[in-house]
Order: structure tokens, then sequence, then C-alpha cells
């Protein structure tokens, strides 16, 4: 390939299957995908469609059926608990939900204590450790003599997400998932999280994928996205090219189902369905 | 000029918490709701959107109390009421609501039918079985929901199917206004389609007579409402139609909040985002001036120190700060032409 960026991760023929028999579900159908180094992409569908199962599958959270995964150009290995933590050193996921991301019975500072243990810097003196700390929370607006001794309960939603990506650029990993990483915060701290997001990325040259079905997020933040219907990418290529001229049916119907503001958004399309 | 709907003037009430503090959840907010027309509710997370409705419809179940202020549904002034005759006589009749989580709303061991059976005799209307499943079918035929609903227990339905089901179940004693409370926020953008086709359709055939929508997704409330307003730890900062106060919003905090909206149009990915620095005050302790002065780009030093009202100018628009409007549009000219170089 003529392109110069390097590959990273990539699956082939990547199957999920949840069931058998009479109840079986396809929920990731014979995926493939290919992510370079430094890219941000977009994996968009319907509530459904199978975007978070490819998100684990993806992350080595649940089995795969069938297909190969690609780390670095070698096929990924986590069979034993060990490579699984050394896999998970260069593959990192922001989740949904902030209030289920952490350990409740964690204080603050364990959970950032945890990522520097992972990045292998156990031994090094307390002292280092604790400005490690304060360096990540002051990248993401928060204040760590603050956060000293306290639950993540404590915080607000906004701030916890805000925690995870300091999380993040403590452990530098090299890919990023973000499923739904702004669903549950409001519009204003939407934008404080995606700066520092896309300020990650321009740091340490993190490919980030998004999992979302905020249309307007997908085509603000990533260079590519893939649109997910039932499993399977209906449509994929350059954020310019799929969401303002969508060839697919079904990505045309999703887009035009997002409220405008500069276009005149039509009600009178909408069929009622269960 | 049409008939007014709903009126609130001046309400405040406050959320007692079990230190015995009070929070002033709702600060002096005045609004008015015309026969015919929307009105939207913006604003971020805590900021009083949700105990505003609530405390319009007259629901004050501790730990929320009502303070001062009047509230006039069509002509009745129901401030001070108690809220269990509220219940039975205003809510469902006069005044609905409609919750974010409509699975959380409705319960789990019973049929929807039986549901609704429920909302007759609670409003002491005495109707046979055999009538209650005649109207609520027609109720679905008239909202396109397919009547087999009726008959289904909650977990059956999927989420768009069930925020549907509580909106026909919430307007089934034909209330003459609608409050819809984040009703599209847990759903995807093809349900979240549907949900407010269904709310226009209820405006249009005219079952509902006015609505009020709150959700912080603003590219959505300019699509749905005639007017909207800002709200701002417990007070309104900005009020005008939608097109008004999403292209030419005049309160900073407004402004900002204008300046976050993403939508999927050509341009604007090159439009950078802007994001308000800071938290919004603990409304325990409010700040004595203006609440926003804190997290203000233009922030000046008697801000902090004066408490600033309503600017009225003229139009149904208004906003608080004490900047004048020419101030204000001046001093957006030159921070976009900064940008600009």
């Amino acid at each position: 390939m003529a392109d110069e960026k390097k590959l990273i991760l990539s699956a082939s023929g990547l199957t999920k299957v949840f069931g058998f028999g009479r109840q079986k579900t396809v929920a990731v159908d014979h995926v493939d995908i290919n992510l370079y180094e430094g890219e941000v992409v977009s994996i968009v569908g319907e509530s459904g469609s199978g975007k978070t199962t490819l998100a684990k599958l993806l992350l080595g959270l649940i089995k795969v059926t069938e297909g190969d995964i690609y780390f670095q150009g070698k096929k990924r290995d986590i069979r034993t608990r060990k490579k699984k933590r050394e896999y998970w050193k260069n593959i990192q996921a922001i989740f949904q939900d902030p209030y289920s991301s952490y350990n409740i019975f964690n204080k603050i500072d364990a959970v950032l204590l945890d990522c520097i243990r992972m990045r292998g810097d156990r031994k090094l003196p307390q002292a280092k450790k604790v400005e490690l700390m304060a360096e990540a929370c002051s990248f993401v607006n928060l204040k760590f003599e603050e956060l000293t001794n306290k639950y993540p309960f404590e915080l607000s939603g906004g701030q916890m997400q805000r925690l995870m990506i300091a999380r993040i650029f403590l452990l530098k990993p090299k890919i990023l998932l973000a499923d739904e990483p702004t669903s549950m915060i409001d519009a204003c701290s939407r934008a404080t999280i995606l700066d520092m997001l896309m300020q990650l990325r321009d740091e340490i040259g993190m490919t980030i994928i998004f999992i979302t079905h905020d249309i307007g997020l997908a085509y603000y933040v990533s260079d590519k996205v893939f649109i997910m219907e039932r499993g399977k990418f209906v449509e994929s290529g350059s954020a310019d090219d799929v969401i303002l001229h969508p060839k697919e049916a079904y990505t045309q119907r999703l887009i035009s189902d997002v409220p405008k503001i500069y276009e005149e958004w039509d009600l009178s399309t909408v069929e009622y369905s269960s | 000029m049409s008939e007014v709907m709903l009126e609130v003037r001046e309400l405040t009430t406050k959320y007692i918490t079990r230190y015995q503090e009070d929070v002033y959840a709702v600060d002096h907010v005045s609004l008015k709701v015309e026969a015919g027309k929307s009105l939207g509710i913006a604003g971020e997370s805590g900021c009083g959107k949700s105990t505003l409705a609530l405390s319009m419809m007259g629901y004050y179940f501790p730990p929320l109390h009502y303070t001062s202020g009047e509230i006039i549904i069509d002509g009745r002034n129901i401030s001070g009421m108690d809220p269990d005759d509220v219940r039975k006589s205003i809510l469902g009749t006069e005044i609905a609501y409609i919750p974010q989580s409509a699975m959380n709303a409705l319960n789990p061991t019973r049929k929807i039918i039986n549901f609704i059976e429920d909302v007759y005799q609670a409003h002491d209307q005495n109707k046979t079985k055999q009538e209650i499943y005649e109207l609520a079918t027609d109720c679905c035929d008239i909202l396109g929901l397919p009547p087999e609903v009726l008959q289904k227990y909650p977990v059956e339905l999927s989420g768009g199917m069930a925020q549907r089901t509580v909106i026909a179940v919430s307007v089934i004693l034909f209330p003459q206004i609608l409050i819809a409370d984040e009703p599209t926020s847990a759903l995807d953008v093809t349900s979240q389609k549907m949900v407010i086709k269904m709310l226009k359709n209820l405006m249009e055939n005219g079952i509902i007579k006015s609505m009020i929508f709150i959700t912080h997704e603003l590219p959505l409330l300019y699509n749905v409402t005639d007017d909207i307003m800002v709200m701002y730890a417990g007070q309104i900062v900005e009020q005008g139609t939608s097109k008004e106060a999403v292209f030419d919003p005049l309160h900073p905090y407004a402004k900002g909040l204008m300046g976050s909206i993403i939508v999927p149009e050509s341009g604007l990915r090159d439009v950078k985002l802007t994001a308000i620095p800071g938290v919004p005050p603990n409304l325990k302790d409010p700040p004595s001036g203006c609440r926003f002065a804190e997290r203000c780009k233009f922030v000046r030093p008697e801000c902090k120190a004066i408490s600033v009202g309503m600017h009225d100018i003229g139009g149904g628009r208004a906003y608080r700060c004490i900047l004048s409007e020419k101030e204000l549009r001046n001093l957006y000219q030159m921070e976009a032409d900064q940008n600009g170089r």
C-alpha cells in the first residue's frame, strides 16, 4: 500500500455469535477493519447494530467466534492472563457510563496508582508517583490535591470521564477505544472531553476508535467513518464522503434522522415501526 | 393575543437536604406559554430544568418544597395547593408529564392496558373495562401505535416503543399542556425522530394545546419548539424564539452553549468547539452577584457585586447580564475577529 501510515490493528472475517440453534444471534458478521497509527475512526450505528460487541472483541473482553485479529502485524495472542495484560498496555478503553467504570471501593489515588503500576513504574519513589499523578490530573483540568482521599462517586459525571482520560494520559496506550464517551454528559462538557482526546492524539500519536450513535460527533472528530448495520459494515470511507454524500440507503436514512440547524429537518418521512 | 395556557410568576422552589440546608434549585423563574405554542428549556445537567418542570406541575413532594411565586394553569392558580389534590385534579387532566426514562415509569408487572385502567381509576372516572379499552385503542390509532401494545408488558417493548407508549398513556385524559423532560435522550436517532413526530402530531391534532420540552440537545430543541429559554444555576439567562436563541444568543453562557453544538453538516468540521471552563456554582451557597461571573470571559468587577435582573429588549427577548445588547454584540464581534486572524 502506498500509504505511509503503519497498520496497527486489523481484523479479518471477525464474527461473534451469541447463543446457538434457534436462538442464534450473529452480533458481528464477518467484519474486516484496518486501523492505522494516529488515525481517528468512528464506528456509527443504531442501538443493537453490534458496535459495542465489536469493541469488546477488539479489546479482548469476549471470545472471538471466528476470524483473526492482528496487532502490529502479528496475530494477537491473549490466551494467558499475562499476555492479556501485556495487550491491554497497548489498548485501553473509555466506556459510556462513567459511574460504573470505577471500582467504588477504590479511592482516586488507587485508580491512578494502578495505572502507574501497569506501566511498570512500581518501584518509583512516592514523590515521583505523586508528581506523575498531579501531571495527569492537571492535563484534564482536575486538581490532584482536591481529589486525594475522595472516592469516584463523589465526582460529577464529567469529572469522572475526565479522570478516565487522566488514566489514558498515564498509560499512553497505542489504541484508545472510546465507547460512547460523551452520551451520558451534557453538550457543554462534551466539547471539553473531545478537545482533550484530540490533544492526546496529537501528543502521543494514539489511534482513537469512537463507537457512537451521534453522527454529529463522528463527523466532527474522525478521519474515517464506518457505518454498521446488523453486524456488518454497510459503508465506510472518509468522514466527508460518508456523512455529506452517503451512498447507501441505510446511511442516508440515518443521517436524515439527525436534527440539523441549517437544513430543514424533514419529519414527513417518518414511518412508525416497533 | 391568544390565550395563555400556563403562566409562572417569580417561582422559587427549594430542596431541603438532610442537613437542613436550603438549595434553591429554581430561583425567581417567570415564563408564559400560549395556546398552540411550544417552549423549550435548555441548560446543562444540574441547572434546575427538571426541578422547574416538577415545580410547574405543583408536584411538591419532599425534599422539594414550594417557597414563593405563582403558577397559573389555564386560568387556575395552583400555587400552594396540596400536592395530593394537585395529583388528583390537575395532573393528567390539565398538565401531563413525560419522564426521561420510559422503562422506569412503567410498572414491569402490569400490562399497558392495566396501567391505563389505573390512570382512569386514580382520577375517579367511572368507566367499564370495555369503555377504557375502546378509548385506549382509539388513542393508539391517532398516535400511530399498534393496538397490540396494550396487551403487552413493558419489557416486551423496545426503548422507542416504550417511550411512545408512555406518551400515549400520559395524554389519555386529554391534558392541555404536556411537559416532556428529556424524552429522547436515551433513544437512538431513528426512535428519537418517531417520538418527535408523535409530539408534533399531538400539537397539530389539538390533543394538547401547548408543550414544554426540556433537553440539553440544542439542535433538537431548535427543530421542535417555537421559543427557547436557557437556564443556568436555577435562573433563566436567555429567552427568545428558537432562531434568535440559537443563531443570535446574547448572554455569554448561551453564546458558549451554542458554540458547543455539533451537527453533521458541511462546513461545521472546521469550526472550533467552544468549551466553557469551570463548573456551575454550588446552589447551597450561590454567589451574590451574577451566577455566571466565575466562568464568564467578559467578566467585570461589578458583575460579582450586584445581582443582575433580566433585561427585556422587546419581542419576547430577554437576557440576564449587566452589559447592554450593543456592548455584548461588540464583544462577540471582537472575539470573532480575533479568531479569524
